[in-house]
């Protein structure tokens, strides 16, 4: 895996508001969940009310009014460290400007945010540059960010490089309106059924994908199960008088 | 007449007629056909079919019997596993995920377990004997899972003496499992942080007498099978696929290996202390269903070489920790058996009920709430007995997965069915799905 002094990139989650020398501060104030809302780092996907996860009754512990900002780790400024810089400007001088959005280097895992135009010649100079050689791509998945306005479905897509023996993160995204991200089928064939996949779960719809059809639910099924719109599911269970709901509303911490 | 018979009915449908055949005369189905019978026969096998590895239901298209095309249907054991995930809390999910690839749950809780690490930042803070039992468990799973494998392959192609000696080694690797974890499948024993409990007193012996056993008895396979002619008839040749294809369709695992390619990630990206233990990869060079049954064959004498190393190093452990340092991530409660069976250890009840407030407000808060992880993202890929084995995980901050994604390596595999089969008889096809070796539960998770 990646050298440990990429790690050291670590989001930057604990910066809370300055305190004054002296001040006695309690180690738990400065614990992220505690932390002011907007403190501006990163990229924000939500946020988080409460400490538990019902709405609407009446919550006497007083947590209630908890209001805490969710944000994944943003850009990561140069240089990233270890074999990333090499390999990201060699892509970025084999594929030109915008083609990629943002780089991330996280828990010393590369990401790249690439603009979805742009994915398949990303990918296709990805596998075949000498220097960059990620010839194996092990799928797709879908992540859905319904609060991210514009860039609700990203596509995450795992390569490696088995001749440098390196790994890479791509991250697509599309609006909930527009949910079309390019096939990589005829660069990585492998992804043939990790598309059709993530078209079933997520109704992310890839161009050019030789026969997106549903591979896990049945052909007629409506909806697409992993977004965070469709419901778990799940029926009461009783057992000697004692009725327990379903996981998706029951109460829990958020 | 057979018309009454509900089980061989004839009805036609909006793409033909259709024919449910189980088992009667062939030509009273061709008969059926009429004046002019279509040329193109179309053969649903599965998905409840035994040669078919679980519910996998295979799409073939044949012409006498020789397949020209062939397809993967899949789907029939989906469960949800990653969409109920986001619904539990971090340590929940490894109840979960040890149900996707039901032959190798070890791989699936060390993968999302690592992965959970990795989140948190304590990758390397895992107490040194965790990782060896790991190692140990995970070693142990990949012959269990391999005996199964050649056990049921051998059995498909009615080599029944294989398929008995098969199960009788898994039994006692399963016998293992249970002397350590408490359950022969979906064990739950590896936790974020680390193992759910030290040794049991006497494992050590258990091991080396499996070792033992495993010594004397692994090479009967190779005598009942390396050299058996009819084995090597049915199996060599059969279910083509080389580096190229491989590359091409993402498939890693004995399929890659059985090319001549030694890519293996215990060896490339070492993970839980792989790089300390010595071990070959083993390879060969044939590119078939018989060249990976060889390297499966000799990847359990590898294992059961790291077992014995494992089984050395925790010898020199006793009483050493399993479980992270961090109160606030490592699960409280130790595991004891007890008169009615295994569960909490009374020494730990004593300790939260009697004598520290703050152990038991710990306890609560763990198990009630669990531990919150910092948002982020990681994929973690481990070298599962079928090939590479991923698992991506989403964490916004809080107690449980905002997504868990499992690379399953059966998934991948599988797209390799078409390209091994088409053009090969019908009788090859089980022979080479069963070089595949997929299991439907990680398939479909």
């Amino acid at each position: 895996m990646a050298d440990d002094d990429t790690n050291q990139d670590k989001p930057n989650l604990t910066t809370g508001p300055l305190t004054e020398p002296g001040t006695d501060v309690d180690a738990t104030s400065k614990m992220p969940e505690n932390l002011p809302e907007g403190d501006g780092t990163g990229e924000v996907i939500g946020r988080r009310d409460g400490m538990f996860g019902v709405r609407g009754t009446g919550d006497t512990s007083g947590f209630g009014g908890l209001r805490r900002q969710v944000a994944l780790p943003g850009g990561t400024p140069k240089p990233y460290g270890s074999w990333f810089d090499g390999a990201t400007e060699r892509l970025e001088s084999l594929v030109g400007d915008g083609a990629i959005e943002k780089v991330v280097v996280d828990r010393g895992e590369l990401t790249l945010h690439v603009e979805r135009e742009r994915l398949v010649e990303v990918c296709r100079h990805l596998r075949d540059d000498e220097a960059l050689r990620f010839e194996f791509c092990s799928g797709v998945s879908g992540v859905h960010y319904p609060n991210e306005t514009g860039r609700e479905l990203h596509a995450v897509y795992h390569l490696m490089s088995m001749t440098h023996n390196r790994r890479i993160r791509l991250e697509v995204s599309a609006p909930d309106a527009d949910p079309h991200i390019p096939s990589v089928v005829s660069v990585y064939p492998a992804n043939d059924w990790h598309e059709r996949e993530t078209w079933d779960f997520f109704g992310i719809i890839f161009d050019g994908h030789p026969a997106l059809t549903r591979i896990q639910m049945p052909d007629d099924w409506p909806g697409h199960p992993q977004r965070k719109d469709y419901p778990l599911g799940g029926i009461d269970v009783e057992y000697k008088g004692a009725v327990i709901p379903p996981p998706d509303t029951r109460r829990s911490y958020n | 007449m057979t018309t009454t018979d509900p089980y061989a009915t004839t009805r036609d449908t909006t793409e033909g007629k259709v024919f449910t055949v189980t088992g009667q005369d062939w030509d009273s189905v061709v008969a059926g056909l009429g004046e002019e019978p279509e040329e193109r026969i179309v053969v649903n096998m599965g998905p409840q079919h035994p040669s078919t590895h679980g519910v996998l239901r295979l799409i073939l298209e044949i012409e006498g019997e020789t397949v020209t095309e062939a397809r993967c249907g899949i789907g029939y054991l989906h469960t949800g596993i990653e969409k109920n995930m986001e619904f539990r809390s971090w340590t929940q999910g490894v109840t979960f995920c040890t149900r996707m690839d039901y032959l190798s749950p070890f791989y699936n809780e060390a993968a999302y377990c690592i992965a959970i690490e990795r989140l948190l930042g304590i990758e390397d803070q895992i107490p040194e004997k965790a990782n060896v039992m790991r190692v140990l468990l995970m070693e142990l799973n990949r012959i269990s899972s391999h005996l199964v494998c050649i056990a049921t392959g051998g059995m498909e192609i009615g080599a029944l003496t294989v398929m008995t000696i098969g199960f009788r080694e898994r039994e006692m690797t399963l016998d293992l499992f249970e002397l350590i974890t408490g359950l022969r499948m979906n064990h739950a024993f590896i936790r974020p942080g680390g193992v759910a409990q030290d040794l049991p007193p006497g494992a050590l012996d258990k091991i080396r007498e499996y070792i033992t056993w495993m010594n004397k008895h692994l090479p009967e396979y190779a005598e009942l099978c390396n050299a058996n002619p009819i084995f090597k008839a049915r199996l060599q040749n059969v279910g083509y696929l080389d580096l190229t294809g491989c590359m091409a369709l993402g498939i890693t695992g004995p399929p890659l290996r059985s090319t001549g390619y030694a890519m293996d990630l215990r060896k490339t990206q070492p993970y839980c202390g792989y790089e300390t233990y010595d071990f070959d990869v083993p390879t060969w060079d044939t590119a078939d269903s018989y060249g990976r049954f060889r390297v499966r064959l000799q990847e359990m004498h590898e294992s059961l070489k790291i077992v014995e190393q494992c089984a050395d190093r925790l010898a020199k452990m006793e009483g050493e920790p399993v479980m992270v340092a961090d109160k606030k991530i490592g699960w409280p409660s130790q595991l004891a058996v007890g008169t009615d069976g295994m569960g909490n250890s009374l020494d730990h009840i004593k300790h939260i009920m009697g004598e520290s407030m703050e152990a038991l407000i710990h306890h609560f808060k763990l198990v009630t709430e669990g531990f919150r992880v910092p948002a982020g993202q990681a994929y973690v890929a481990l070298e599962s007995p079928r090939g590479e084995l991923g698992c991506h995980l989403v964490s916004d901050g809080g107690t449980k997965p905002y997504r868990a994604h499992f690379r399953d390596p059966s998934f991948a595999n599988l797209q390799a069915m078409p390209i091994m089969c088409e053009g090969a008889q019908v009788a090859d096809v089980i022979v080479a799905v069963a070089s595949l070796d997929p299991v439907m539960g990680g398939v479909d998770r």
